[in-house]
């Protein structure tokens, strides 16, 4: 069978490649683009791991036919750092050692940007919803809720007051 | 399989009127975990998304229309929606994670049939209507006859959903849906409470529909509730009786999730739940 061509927009860059109708977007990014940040864990929408920031909104790559990213704007953990260095959710996660294996942190990490990008000052609460959709079997959460907060806080002061 | 993605009712129907097996889908939250675990292939994958009526949500004069693809992270961002049909806003929004509310539709959790769905109480207490296209044309039919047992509906071989359609609420009027799980989110309904009711000027019972979800195959609704609590006011030993009715309407089984006496004993006490918050609603 001949394959399906999609044409997108990947971390801000276009992207054209050629896919499998049955194949998710969770493989292509990882086996065709060559995005190995996007995880696998469940493949069933469970877990998290594959999340991406898709047309605006965060979505389990896994739970996507890649056919279906035709004209789509996608971004990934890999397009989270600027030109001046990590993005505060990166550097608050080291610091506050919000991680173990690994495995789960790109998708808290793209989990963590879409919850700053419409709600930029977050109670712990809320914080702890947005990442109902992101498991890690090894730190416990606590961390990773902090290192969030903590980036929000330090985006915030980086804005100048008006 | 091969995937397809119509852009109008009529493509989608000719697609479907192929001697292909085909699956039509909107978020594929259930479609793609149900191929994992091993559910063959069909023939072609018809993505509903990309059909502008199926990804719409309108006021249309005294009516909501919200199209059967339009994902649940939707509905909460519409202000006016959440204010007529909280209920219904509410029991969208508990299904699953946000990445899952990205993607997760009305029309996906009622022709996926699970008798677990969130939203299809919510969706028969508001008397909502469903809008189906086929071969022989579009045709309209309640909510509450669209699924006919776990997994099955009453679509028939080249049909599909359009939209949902569910009237704004009359004034002290209002909805309200519960959801028993162990934990507060991620998990699938031990039992579900979808309430809605009319008050009067008095604060007595006008109108009262109550529908349950979990408690059997498909949802359930506790007919007995408008006998009890139409024109009186909500007391405590009316509220009692209604909680008993709901108990009885039930036909749960036992499973991981809760045992049938279990399930009946929360229908009741849930079931009341959603009446007292509906009725809190309805008189603000």
């Amino acid at each position: 069978m001949s394959r399906t061509r999609v044409t997108c927009t990947i971390n801000g860059d276009p992207a054209e490649f050629l896919c499998e109708d049955d194949q998710s977007l969770l493989d292509a990014l990882r086996d065709v683009v060559g995005l190995m940040g996007v995880k696998e864990g469940c493949a069933t929408g469970d877990c998290g791991a594959c999340s991406v920031i898709l047309d605006g909104r965060l979505t389990c790559s896994c739970l996507v036919f890649v056919p279906e990213a035709e004209g789509a704007t996608i971004e990934t953990v890999e397009g989270m750092a600027g030109p001046d260095g990590l993005h505060p959710l990166q550097e608050t996660f080291l610091e506050g050692a919000a991680l173990q294996c690994g495995i789960c942190t790109p998708g808290f990490l793209v989990a963590g940007k879409a919850l700053l990008d419409r709600n930029p000052d977050p109670t712990e609460e809320e914080v702890r919803y947005a990442i109902a959709g992101n498991l890690c079997r090894c730190t416990g959460y606590d961390k990773i809720v902090r290192s969030i907060l903590d980036a929000a806080d330090r985006m915030e002061e980086a804005v100048p007051a008006t | 399989m091969r995937y397809v993605a119509p852009t109008s009712i009529e493509e989608t129907v000719s697609v479907l009127a192929e001697d292909v097996p085909a699956q039509v889908y909107a978020g594929a939250t259930d479609f793609i975990p149900q191929l994992r675990m091993g559910r063959p292939e069909p023939g072609v994958a018809v993505d509903l998304k990309r059909i502008d009526r199926l990804t719409d949500l309108r006021r249309e004069g005294d009516q909501w229309v919200i199209g059967a693809a339009t994902p649940s992270v939707r509905l909460g961002e519409e202000e006016d929606l959440v204010a007529d049909l909280p209920g219904l806003v509410e029991a969208a929004s508990l299904i699953g994670s946000d990445q899952i509310q990205s993607r997760a539709s009305l029309g996906g959790n009622l022709c996926n049939a699970s008798p677990a769905a969130d939203s299809v109480p919510a969706m028969v207490v508001n008397n909502g209507r469903a809008v189906i296209a086929g071969p022989g044309g579009i045709r309209t039919t309640p909510v509450a006859s669209v699924v006919t047992g776990p997994g099955r509906t009453a679509l028939a071989k080249g049909e599909f959903l359009v939209e949902l359609v569910f009237d704004r609420p009359p004034p002290r009027t209002a909805d309200a849906y519960l959801r028993f799980i162990p934990r507060t989110e991620m998990d699938i309904a031990v039992v579900g409470a979808g309430a809605r009711l009319t008050l009067d000027e008095a604060g007595r019972c006008r109108d009262v529909s109550v529908a349950l979800g979990a408690v059997a195959p498909t949802v359930v609704t506790v007919p007995a509730a408008a006998g009890i609590l139409v024109g009186h006011p909500l007391t405590d030993e009316a509220l009692k009786r209604v909680a008993a009715e709901a108990s009885a309407v039930c036909n749960p089984i036992d499973d991981k999730r809760g045992t049938i006496a279990y399930r009946r004993q929360v229908a009741g006490v849930l079931a009341v739940r959603a009446l007292k918050l509906a009725a809190d609603r309805a008189a603000s």
